[in-house]
């Protein structure tokens, strides 16, 4: 039989009604979509789209038991190689991992393996299938700093080899960037990050939130005194980044790590006690992933809301789906358009900004073409809000904490590629060492740096 | 949970607290603060560490409430807990980063406005602990309000009060007692002062004027508490600088009190004004034109 070249399209929310309100936009796959999808899958002899995933999971194999209607087999096929498939499932770039490299794309449509990957893993969830303790330890220790992508990524995987590890997570809440940074819209907090987290745990891994390494306690103690024999790094990003122009201290100015925190971690939409100020007009500059999820949150919260971008729409480094689910919510999209200065009142509250139109040039050091100024055309924006989504540059509690530990001259922290910093013994993952990227990347960092770690710890015996 | 092993009223709505933070009691030094949160809807409030006591794993923190529903914080008991207890954040205090010898050269004065004694205490403690005697002004807007008179008094080389409305010690805020003391004579290297943003501005006025590098304590919005928000940026010199990760500490004749006194106003409504009041308690005396405690 021909394969269908056409995937089966993912119900999602109308775009009118999901605006207001803060519910998951797409609501996956049912068993018989999910079994439809799958048997487009050709199931490769030479797979190309296990090469496309940064922690190697059996694509095809899980495919096919979906075909089988084995779930419970896909769920385990996939946890072999993850323990965030419902977070990997909704929040990976898809199209240029996994997917980008599908046979069956290059006449019709990927695979949806991103949305087949998501099913498997609330299926898994809501029939109360959870991954088992291994049944032996090494007695090795290790602290995981961060618990983030990264830092579940790498300690689940020690724990699989049955290491004793302990996370270190500075907030009050593990998950990282999943609950303080995407929004509950993207990826539920309690139904989907809470769950995974508690399968990390469920391995044997220990959590202790509230502990902020550098200062609560530093690397060299944790080895030296609490009787840890490695480290993994995996602390995140970092200081958000502002572009230095006039009235960026105004009130109304947030980096869109804090409007994310405030809304997500701190649960401001739901009425908890930290405040957050809604806007009636607000712009996010920024084009990125972060940039869209500040926009998408402050049109639901009520705003009227613009992207205002220096580039044009073909160099958005978003997502292409966050961008359509921006665009078909309402987000309006002021693409070659650069922040010239915050205008503010008297009282020092944001109240429009000016802008200048560009145009673009040669391409610069990234490849991209070079966006450059069009003289005199400036012109102002009524708003209340402005959210710089511009990235971050990285925190330097660590690196100035910790005696012998390489960072360059981004200051990021200097790791090779399976992890090894260069400090024997400290490894390390994740935006930490890349600088700001994905959620997939810093688990497929963590896995390699676990790799490294399990190799390490032998070299101790 | 973070357990309260105490909790005493040190004066009318000012409350002490000694919290059970193994972590944050080992390593924390003067001029840290932590970040708490009473509970799953709580936000997160940086507050200074007034004392530590390492054996005992406990950290003391002071705060003012003003009755009941404007902070749940204020109804905690000895015995009752904080959901989330995280430090100690930020850098400890240049001065006690300076060697010994060096600071005993130092003619060094604290000034504690309010609940800003609270953290300027654990500073006098360390140097007297380290053999450096220190001038300390303690000012309260009246003499109910005058907090850790008697520990004061233990560390401190000499002890100013002073209340504003004259009915204990000195009369008259903390500048005036700085110029009178100059007046009589009195000379500093540097000064430490500490308190609500609008009596740290006038402190820096009050000692540019008479020459003395003054460091001050800011205590902005913050989130995180960590670097990763920027809700604490401020204006130092020409820099933007985070409180949470390059202060709390800033040189007091570089801070834009102006910009940082705006900002802290952010969340200013009929609520806002009231929590901003009670943050800065009785030691507010209005005049500042936003909080609109002076209405």
């Amino acid at each position: 039989m021909a394969k269908n070249m056409k995937r089966v399209p993912v119900r999602e929310q109308e775009p009118k009604v999901r605006a207001t309100n803060f519910e998951e936009v797409s609501y996956g796959y049912n068993e018989e979509e999910a079994v439809a999808e799958a048997s487009r899958c050709l199931n490769c002899k030479k797979p190309r789209c296990v090469g496309g995933c940064p922690v190697s999971i059996n694509i095809p194999k899980f495919i096919h038991q979906i075909t089988e209607r084995d779930f419970e087999g896909a769920f385990r096929t996939i946890q072999e190689s993850s323990l965030l498939p419902a977070v990997c499932g909704r929040v990976c770039p898809q199209e240029t991992q996994c997917e980008g490299p599908c046979v069956m794309g290059i006449k019709g449509e990927a695979i949806a393996i991103g949305k087949l990957e998501r099913f498997v893993a609330d299926w898994a969830r809501e029939h109360h299938i959870v991954p088992e303790k291994p049944d032996f330890s090494t007695g090795k220790k290790v602290a995981v700093i961060g618990a983030g992508p990264a830092g579940l990524t790498c300690a689940s995987e020690l724990a699989k080899k049955g290491h004793d590890v302990t996370i270190f997570e500075a907030l009050h809440e593990a998950g990282g960037v999943l609950v303080y940074g995407i929004p509950e819209f993207r990826l539920p907090k309690e139904e989907v990050v809470a769950k995974e987290v508690e399968n990390v745990k469920r391995l044997g891994v220990k959590i202790q939130t509230d502990v902020v390494i550098g200062k609560s306690v530093t690397i060299d103690e944790l080895l030296d005194e609490e009787g840890f024999d490695a480290v993994f790094i995996g602390s995140g990003a970092g200081l958000p980044r502002f572009m230095g122009i006039p009235g960026e201290q105004a009130n109304g100015v947030y980096s869109a790590n804090e409007y994310l925190t405030r809304n997500n971690l701190m649960k401001a939409f739901k009425g908890y006690d930290t405040p957050i100020h809604k806007g009636k007009k607000v712009v996010v500059v920024g084009g990125g992933n972060v940039a869209m999820d500040a926009a998408r949150t402050a049109l639901r919260l009520g705003a009227e809301t613009h992207i205002v971008y220096r580039r044009s729409e073909a160099e958005l480094p978003a997502r292409a789906e966050e961008v359509h689910h921006a665009k078909e919510e309402g987000i309006q999209f002021d693409l070659l358009t650069n922040p010239k200065e915050i205008l503010v009142d008297d009282a020092d509250w944001v109240k429009g900004i000016r802008v200048i139109k560009m145009e673009l040039g040669e391409p610069d050091d990234s490849g991209r073409r070079r966006p450059i100024e069009i003289p005199g055309s400036e012109y102002d924006i009524e708003v209340d809000t402005v959210i710089m989504a511009l990235g971050t540059s990285p925190n330097p509690l660590i690196s100035s904490t910790t005696k012998g530990l390489d960072i360059n001259k981004w200051k990021c922290i200097v790791a090779d590629e399976n992890g090894q910093t260069s400090r024997k013994g400290i490894f390390a993952g994740g935006d930490a060492v890349s600088g700001a990227a994905t959620v997939i990347l810093a688990m497929g960092a963590g896995k390699k740096a676990a790799a490294s770690i399990d190799a390490y710890l032998k070299t101790l015996d | 949970m973070y357990r309260i092993v105490k909790a005493s009223h040190l004066a009318d709505n000012i409350v002490r607290m000694d919290i059970e933070a193994p972590w944050v009691a080992k390593h924390c030094l003067p001029g840290q603060f932590l970040i708490v949160r009473e509970d799953e809807r709580g936000e997160r409030l940086p507050m200074t560490i007034c004392d530590y006591d390492r054996k005992a794993g406990t950290v003391t923190i002071v705060t003012q409430t003003v009755g009941a529903g404007t902070c749940r914080m204020a109804e905690l008991q000895t015995g009752d807990a904080f959901m989330d207890v995280v430090g100690p954040l930020g850098n400890p205090s240049e001065l006690v980063k300076t060697p010994i010898d060096e600071l005993k050269k130092k003619k060094i004065l604290f000034v504690g406005g309010g609940l800003g004694t609270a953290p300027v205490y654990p500073q006098v403690k360390w140097m007297h602990e380290h053999g450096i005697d220190v001038d300390v002004i303690v000012g309260a807007k009246t003499k109910d309000l005058v907090i850790l008179e008697d520990e004061m008094k233990a560390v401190a080389g000499n002890l100013y009060v002073t209340t504003d409305d004259g009915s204990y010690g000195r009369s008259g805020m903390v500048t005036k007692v700085i110029e009178d003391l100059a007046a009589e004579g009195k000379t500093w290297d540097v000064c430490v002062a500490i308190g609500p943003m609008i009596m740290m501005k006038f402190c820096c006025l009050t000692t540019k004027k008479l020459g003395i590098p003054t460091i001050v304590s800011m205590n902005p919005i913050m989130v995180d508490g960590t670097g990763m928000c920027g809700a604490c940026r401020l204006i130092v010199g020409d820099e933007v600088k985070f409180a949470c990760v390059d202060g709390p500490e800033f040189d007091g004749h570089k801070v834009d009190f102006d910009l940082a006194m705006k900002r802290q106003a952010q969340y200013k409504t009929e609520e806002g004004r009231a929590l901003l009041a009670f943050e800065e308690g009785d030691t507010h005396h209005g005049g500042c034109g936003l909080c609109g405690g002076d209405k």
